[in-house]
């Protein structure tokens, strides 16, 4: 049961083969058995999911057929859910019950997914192996003695583990695909704008991308379904009309052309096993026709400093508004208001937050904005200029989602070693662009992920170009022993 | 020494949209505290600003007014700072690229000349809540309904040389904001409300002081008496060996005084960056157009227009379109009574007086301006005299009527017929022997004591021109 | 560029974020790593490029002038820390 997948139950519901309601019990049970294990929810929500899936139950029996009617989700805890805690994996948002829900969660709810709780993450998404959360690291299913990644490691440990056949997640410099890699999954971060960021709790609000996490391509084009779409409440959301991201899956390769950007391959750091991993991937993609070629992204190397200039100072403005006074913690017995304040957030944030808020308070304060803030918009700009280049030779760019395999817990004590994790990743944050990842091999038992990088838009040919490599492999169907 | 003040204003006006200008909360005065705020307002997590076009439109409209640049690609950037009235954390608002750039505004000196003053930029933001301090022990209560409603802040140049200066281009600004009907004006509501940045200088010199920032002045009267108390103080504080500090000051109206904030001498810095969840606000020419369109006419031009279209004089001119509600009321009474010059004496003496003893705006006055234009076309009939006139008016803004009613049940109307004037001249001839004597012997004053006399025993209703000529008949002939 | 515990403390309290000097100290070996990081840009050749704000060159879209958002203040209100009367309540501010 376990090897089934969304789309799998999408069709046995559509079948009346399953209700939801025995689905959804099923997939309750082996939360409740194998969670303690991964420490992936931070929230279930069992009650509502067994009514959620009583409603979709009636609603099959009509006939209907909306993209996920019935099926068993998990919502990463970034995303605000009425009348459930949206923690965000903090003790600032521990009491936080949202009285309103994130646009994702309404259109999953519309499209009638039944959600079975909240997912753990790295404390306000800002972490690379889910250790920041304030519920406790999340362990990754094919060794609990390492991370999943993060900071939707726990959607990521979740669907690795099979306790929910898909998840949703968030991206802001790797934050899906790095976790989809680690844990043996597939994971797509949309085109910045495609989701809207509605009732998502913004980490960077210029880089930050909901998107889906699930086994296959396929499971991620039918959740990106129900997930994308213009929506009104979000300024950056972008009108286009509605599309079927499954529509390509069958389109074959011939003459797809990939691009090989060589700084992703040359530079130090990258587990020579990995490359192993993703040279093989290549060779399987040439034999279903598609032709490689070399591509230059000279600026890629800026890619992690920009970043951590921009999204922290993005942060620390966003982040100001958890001060104690309308919602969430608020410290005790304030003397005063700068007590309030100091007390509060120093209580509720955890040391990596801090740290970032603390990055960013300094590049935009007073004489150090041009030379941080400002010098890194622009090199952003060159960065999306690399990859327009790219994108008139090559259809997709195919690099490894990260270095290096799953580390250990606490094997990555100092921040920047940490943030070199997203090294892959974060470009294409910064341009905006969609990309995903998907399992591509094992190394000693742990999964290896491929990343693909798409021109703006192309989010179905990515998953088109996946799906094509997942028919040919079964690497996005293993599942670890100790949750087969 | 002699000084010279240097002044520049920064008036904050909230736009007068039904809604907020990041949110669709209402923007409606005086509401419970906090039923006006929703997640957006309040800055709860995940919720995102869109932005309102009834606010850009009303920011274009006053850009247009004030001759100024419309910036067609203006940018929302965030200001940084911990307050409990901003509950983001952040105020949105306009810093590098403002969507109104260089314009400027006329204003009529106490001598009667115009000085042109340079408007530097208006922006749009959006307002804090409310702090309230009454009513708890140690505490602060927060009120959200203002968080979010949309302002137009206009940056003067520092080109305002007196306190009368400045109180003259605010209420041009006022004036002007209300013309175009973006802003409601009211600054006991806060709905209009300004800072000044004051300094001094030796005259002839050219830089400039050190200023201090004027918090918060919501009267007209206030930014008079702020500014002078101000100006006083900076040159005491400067001819007694110091030097003025920069710094925000608030105006205490109560011991008419500005003293320090202290609360916020910590040096502020605001980290402004552009505010990733609004992409940049573009303003085309169609759109100014369709502004364009919906301008009213202006003060300066109706002022003009009053002069030449009704013969007014400048001065009455100005005080006439000084409200767009006024002069609309004016044209009306004029065109109702075909006597502009006599309507303007009207609305500007009996009526204003009027409103002003009453206490009530022009909209709730209890005589509109059919109403008067009807008793005015009474005095031009020669129904009545300008005298009884001032006592139907007196009746109607009573409401006893309209000034028919009124002229019918008070048998007001005036005395016409010759012949009736005769025999009551007559009768006062007759009356008064010695007095005719007189005059008949070379008293020419004595004609004014018949006149009064016949007024008297017609109790004011006789024509005075009719009286005036059977009288000159009867008592020479 | 390394930063030093007092200007930790600096932007700690810029940021509204407690601190002891011990956690000063701790913060400042990892910001300092952070800031030599970045200083990689001061390589990038970006003379005459437009700083990017936004991943897209779109344009802000408008909302019309509406009444949208109906009055939800109890249920806001149930999740606040301190509320008297309908207002928020924080330790008294003075001005």
């Amino acid at each position: 049961m376990a090897q089934e997948t969304l789309s799998g139950w999408v069709r046995k519901l559509q079948a009346r083969e399953i209700s939801s309601r025995e689905l959804t019990q099923l997939y309750l049970d082996r939360i409740e058995r194998l969670d303690p294990q991964l420490n992936s929810f931070i929230t279930v929500t069992a009650e509502q999911a067994l009514a959620q899936a009583d409603a979709a139950d009636a609603r099959l029996a009509k006939g209907e057929k909306t993209p996920l009617l019935g099926v068993p989700v998990a919502q990463k805890d970034i995303f605000c859910t009425e009348g459930v805690r949206t923690s965000c994996g903090s003790h600032m948002l521990d009491p936080f019950v949202s009285p309103y829900n994130a646009t994702v969660v309404e259109r999953m709810n519309a499209a009638g997914a039944v959600m079975l709780g909240k997912t753990n993450m790295d404390e306000f998404a800002m972490g690379s192996s889910n250790e920041t959360s304030f519920y406790g690291p999340v362990r990754n299913p094919w060794d609990t003695e390492r991370v999943p990644g993060g900071s939707s490691g726990g959607s990521a440990a979740a669907v690795g583990a099979r306790l929910v056949p898909g998840a949703t997640g968030t991206d802001t410099g790797g934050s899906i695909r790095q976790p989809a890699a680690f844990c043996g999954i597939t994971g797509l971060k949309p085109t910045y704008g495609r989701v809207s960021r509605y009732g998502m709790i913004a980490f960077a609000s210029s880089l930050d991308q909901g998107g889906p996490m699930a086994a296959t391509a396929e499971d991620c084009g039918r959740m990106l379904n129900a997930m994308a779409g213009f929506d009104e409440r979000d300024s950056t959301s972008v009108e286009r009309p509605e599309e079927d991201f499954t529509a390509g899956l069958e389109q074959d390769l011939k003459g797809l052309r990939i691009g090989l950007p060589t700084e992703f391959f040359g530079e130090a750091g990258l587990d020579e096993r990995v490359r192993g991993v993703i040279d093989a991937a290549i060779e399987v993609l040439k034999g279903r026709g598609a032709e490689v070629r070399e591509v230059s992204l000279p600026n890629s190397h800026l890619s992690v400093p920009a970043y951590y200039v921009v999204a922290p100072a993005e942060c620390s403005s966003n982040l100001a508004r958890f001060d104690g006074v309308r919602y969430g913690y608020r410290c005790e017995n304030p003397e005063d208001l700068m007590d309030l304040y100091t007390r509060s957030r120093g209580e509720g944030f955890g040391d990596e937050v801090k740290r970032r808020i603390m990055v960013g308070t300094y590049v935009l304060s007073a004489g150090y904005y041009d030379a941080y803030y400002l010098k890194a918009q622009k090199v952003r700009r060159i960065i999306a200029d690399d990859f327009r280049r790219a994108f008139e030779d090559v259809d997709v760019l195919l690099a490894p989602t990260t270095p290096e395999l799953p580390f250990a817990l606490g094997a990555k004590a100092d921040p920047v070693s940490m943030y070199l994790s997203d090294i892959y990743t974060i470009a294409a944050n910064l341009a905006g662009l969609p990309a995903m990842s998907l399992p591509a091999g094992e190394i000693d038992g742990l999964p290896v992920g491929l990343q693909l990088i798409g021109n703006y838009f192309d989010e179905a040919r990515l998953l088109g170009v996946a799906h094509q490599y997942q028919q040919e492999t079964d690497w996005h169907a293993r599942v670890p022993a100790a949750f087969a | 020494m002699e000084w010279e003040t240097v002044i520049g204003l920064e008036i904050h006006a909230q736009l007068n949209t039904v809604s907020k200008i990041f949110s669709g909360a209402p923007t409606a005065y005086g509401a419970e505290p906090n039923r006006q705020a929703c997640p957006v307002d309040l800055g709860m997590p995940g919720v995102l600003p869109v932005l309102n076009q009834g606010a850009v439109e009303r920011a274009v409209m006053l850009g247009l007014a004030i001759n100024a640049e419309i910036t067609p690609r203006s940018v929302f950037a965030r200001k940084n700072y911990f307050y409990p009235d901003l509950p983001k954390g952040y105020q949105i608002s306009q810093f590098e690229l403002p969507i109104v750039g260089l314009g400027h505004l006329d204003i009529e000196l106490e001598d009667g000349t115009i000085k042109r003053v340079g408007v530097t930029r208006a922006h749009l933001e959006e307002d804090a809540g409310k702090s309230l301090h009454e009513g708890f022990e140690a505490m602060t209560g927060i009120d959200l309904n203002r968080a979010g409603t949309p302002l137009i802040e206009i940056v003067s140049e520092p080109e305002l040389r007196s306190a009368k200066e400045a109180v003259a281009y605010m209420k041009k600004m006022h004036s002007l904001v209300r013309y175009l009907d973006i802003c409601d004006g009211n600054m006991q509501e806060g709905s209009f409300r300004c800072d000044a940045n004051v300094s001094v200088r030796p005259k002839g010199q050219t830089e400039f002081g050190t200023r201090a920032e004027l918090k918060n002045l919501n009267s007209f009267r206030f930014v008079e008496r702020a500014i002078n108390f101000e100006v006083e103080r900076q040159i005491d504080l400067i001819e007694g060996g110091g030097s003025v500090v920069q710094e925000t000051r608030l105006y205490d109206p109560d011991r008419d005084e500005t003293r320090s904030m202290r609360s916020k001498e910590e040096a502020n810095d605001y980290r402004y960056f552009p505010d990733p969840d609004l992409l940049p606000l573009v303003v085309d020419n169609a759109f100014i157009d369709s502004v364009r369109e919906k301008l009213p006419e202006l003060p300066d031009a109706k002022r003009a227009r009053f002069v030449e279209q009704y013969g007014l004089s400048d001065y009455d001119a100005g005080v006439l379109t000084a409200a767009r509600d006024m002069g609309d009321f004016y044209e009306v009474v004029a065109a109702g009574c075909g006597a502009p010059k006599l309507a303007a004496n009207w609305v500007m003496g009996e009526f204003s007086a009027a409103m002003n003893r009453s206490e009530v705006e022009l909209a709730d006055a209890p005589v509109n301006a059919e109403g008067l234009a009807g008793l005015l076309a009474r005095i031009q009939d020669e129904t009545i005299s300008g005298k009884i006139a001032k006592e139907v008016f007196e009746a109607m803004w009573n409401g006893e009527g309209d000034a028919d009613a009124v002229i019918e049940a008070k048998g007001l109307k005036q005395i016409t017929d010759t012949s009736a004037i005769d025999t009551i001249i007559d009768e006062v001839m007759a009356n008064n022997p010695q007095q005719l004597e007189q005059y008949r012997g070379g008293k020419d004053k004595l004609f004014g004591f018949f006149v009064g006399q016949v007024m008297k025993a017609t109790q004011g209703k006789a024509n005075p021109a009719q009286v005036n000529e059977r009288l000159k008949a009867k008592l020479d002939g | 560029m390394s930063v030093d515990t007092s200007e930790v403390r600096r932007i700690a309290h810029l940021s509204r974020l407690a601190m002891n000097d011990d956690q000063a100290r701790d913060f400042a070996g990892g910001l300092s790593d952070i800031f030599d990081f970045v200083e990689q840009l001061d390589g990038a050749a970006i003379e005459g490029v437009e700083p990017m704000a936004h991943p897209l060159d779109a344009e802000q879209r408008l909302r019309p002038d509406a009444v949208t958002e109906p009055d939800r203040r109890e249920v806001f209100q149930a999740i606040a820390p301190a509320v008297e009367g309908g207002l928020y309540l924080v330790p008294r501010v003075i001005e």
